[in-house]
């Protein structure tokens, strides 16, 4: 079971609040997903969940029981770091068995559950070796293995993949979700990497400056973000955000038309404009077309096979239904 | 892009390095040739090197004169006591100020450190009457407690450096864990910090048998260590230098051969933190 309230939690640090008066539930099995820039509280938040930092009011609760005054130790949570954190003095085999040994689990069962999470985690071969002698992704999967043989309450994650590399990080990202699907186990996994977040949450907790900017499934987030910070923050290249006379003509402040939602013709569309960068992935290509007679240069994402080059002449029509309006305030309106 | 070392360079820079070596060692070597030489080869001019008639005579009687190992145990006793009892006090201290500092963290290990710029003398007479007051002069314990306090401050720096370099991470994923503090004291900072305690019990050890201020001004007989043994055969006896020379190398042996077997952990603790 993995239940985690946070009732009006709120942190400060001296006379700076990181985190104003937060509510948040997560339910129990659940893969949530705290995403935000640089600074915005995400570790923090997790951290208080964790017990390593202390909470200046609020309440936080896991399966129902107040947890806000007990030690990191007592909260029957595991935590995977970013750094990975493994005890450099000792083989993988004792990394993993330390979270058992300091609850006093018999012998049989510590060797059991270690051999165990080794198959999982294709250690096996490793547990008499020392952090040091292991790649970055085999420490991370050292880190991951000390998490699971607790069998806790709920996983947290502080930007577990940020230290690999790119090769290494989908195929980790995946692993990671496997787990999530064998064990049903509570995780919280925080990044700043929206693509980890869409491919991996079932809920998504866009946070910016200590605060819930919306609370959705990557979906919800993607389709209906309640404000121009999430439209810009989720989905990528970023959605084309338009002000000015267009979006006046809309009764909004602000227009909102994904990349990926623009239809792209040589002939004829709403907005002619010219291509000025071309980026070919292969799959797709990205065109950043200027002169369209608005304000903001727009990227749109098109098909691979597209052939447009620096300098091209192209028409740009939002597809139908497709297109975001904000209020003033970067509200969505509906 | 890395430089690029000739191998002209390199033999330039080997060279230079073991002349610099040698110069640095040379007070050492003669110290101890010249202890093997007569009095009257010892003052000799020109100097001689190797060609002179080897003896031991200044090791006997330097021996017979004075007690060598009252003063050896002596050293040993205040040196060793000093650093450990700076090291319980330290240890402390430094794990306070590396992993739970406060605003005023910074300026107490500046005004530690400031201490030790203050010239001994200075407080010799303080000292002095306080140890006459309270019956410590000429005791090993009086030196232990004045060597503690004077290497105090370079115990602390250099644990606090140690510790430093342990990533937080670490121990807070000991807590995560569930290790209570006692447990994340004993399985894992103590073990990472293992190496920074034994190079700072290495290198106090050594400021502390060397240490001849304190030493000479507060000892008469019962607990002066070596170094009043090598003072005790410079001045009342003439300029004996074959005996000095001898006494000295007695003096200096255990310490130089402590260090050399202990030269790789020593060069690690005072450059530790230096490069990351």
């Amino acid at each position: 079971m993995g239940r985690i309230t946070l009732d009006k939690v709120t942190k400060r640090f001296g006379d700076a609040e990181v985190i104003p008066p937060l509510d948040l539930t997560i339910e129990d099995g659940e893969f949530v997903v705290f995403v935000g820039p640089s600074g915005c509280g995400k570790s923090t938040l997790l951290r208080l969940i964790a017990g390593l930092e202390d909470v200046s009011g609020g309440e936080i609760r896991i399966d129902g029981t107040a947890a806000t005054e007990l030690p990191p130790a007592k909260r029957g949570l595991a935590m995977v770091f970013q750094s990975y954190a493994l005890y450099p003095h000792m083989s993988v085999r004792k990394n993993i068995a330390f979270p058992m040994k300091m609850a006093g689990m018999p012998k049989e069962e510590q060797e059991r559950r270690i051999d165990n999470a080794a198959k999982v985690l294709n250690l096996t071969d490793y547990l008499d070796r020392r952090p040091g002698q292991l790649s970055g992704g085999q420490r991370q999967r050292v880190a991951i293995g000390r998490a699971i043989v607790r069998e806790p309450a709920a996983f947290l994650f502080d930007e577990p993949l940020s230290n690999l590399d790119a090769a290494l990080r989908v195929g980790m990202r995946l692993e990671i979700s496997e787990l999530h699907n064998r064990l049903e186990t509570t995780m919280i996994y925080v990044t700043h990497d929206q693509v980890e977040a869409m491919t991996m949450a079932d809920k998504i907790v866009v946070l910016r400056a200590g605060k819930i900017e919306q609370v959705g499934t990557p979906l919800e987030l993607y389709r209906t973000p309640r404000n121009k910070f999430v439209a810009g923050f989720i989905g990528s290249p970023t959605m084309n955000l338009i002000e000015g006379p267009e979006a006046q003509a809309m009764d909004a402040h602000t227009i909102g038309i994904r990349p990926e939602h623009l239809d792209v013709s040589s002939t004829d569309g709403r907005w002619r404009g010219t291509v000025g960068v071309a980026e070919h992935l292969g799959s797709d290509t990205f065109f950043h077309v200027h002169d369209t007679g608005l304000a903001e240069m727009i990227t749109v994402r098109a098909d691979g096979e597209v052939q447009l080059r620096h300098g091209d002449t192209v028409y740009l029509t939002p597809q139908d239904g497709k297109l975001h309006r904000f209020d003033e305030q970067g509200l969505r309106i509906a | 892009m890395a430089r690029a070392v000739t191998p002209q360079r390199k033999a330039i820079n080997t060279i230079a390095a073991w002349i610099i070596g040698l110069l640095i060692f040379f007070p050492i070597l003669w110290t101890i040739l010249t202890s093997f030489k007569t009095e009257a080869a010892a003052v000799a001019f020109p100097p001689q090197f190797l060609n002179f008639d080897w003896t031991f005579e200044n090791y006997t009687t330097v021996q017979e004169r004075s007690s060598y190992f009252r003063h050896f145990w002596n050293s040993v006793v205040i040196s060793l006591g000093s650093t450990v009892i700076g090291l319980i006090i330290a240890v402390p201290a430094a794990w306070a100020m590396a992993f739970v500092p406060g605003k005023q963290t910074k300026n107490v290990l500046m005004w530690m450190l400031s201490t030790k710029m203050l010239p001994p003398v200075g407080v010799l007479i303080p000292i002095y009457l306080l140890f006459r007051q309270f019956g410590l002069l000429d005791t090993r314990t009086g030196l232990v407690i004045v060597l503690t306090l004077m290497n105090l401050p370079i115990i602390v720096w250099m644990l606090y450096t140690y510790f430093r370099e342990i990533p937080v991470d670490i121990l807070e994923a000991a807590r995560m864990d569930g290790a209570s503090l006692r447990k994340e004291i004993i399985y894992i900072l103590t073990p990472m910090a293992v190496p920074g305690i034994a190079s700072t019990l290495l290198l106090n050890v050594i400021l502390s048998w060397n240490e001849a201020f304190w030493t000479l001004n507060l000892t008469a007989a019962k607990a002066a260590p070596l170094t009043a043994f090598i003072a005790s055969y410079s001045s009342p006896e003439g300029l004996f230098y074959a005996k000095l020379s001898a006494a000295s190398t007695m003096a200096i042996a255990p310490i130089l051969i402590l260090g050399w077997f202990s030269q790789k952990q020593l060069v690690r603790g005072l450059t530790f933190g230096a490069v990351k």
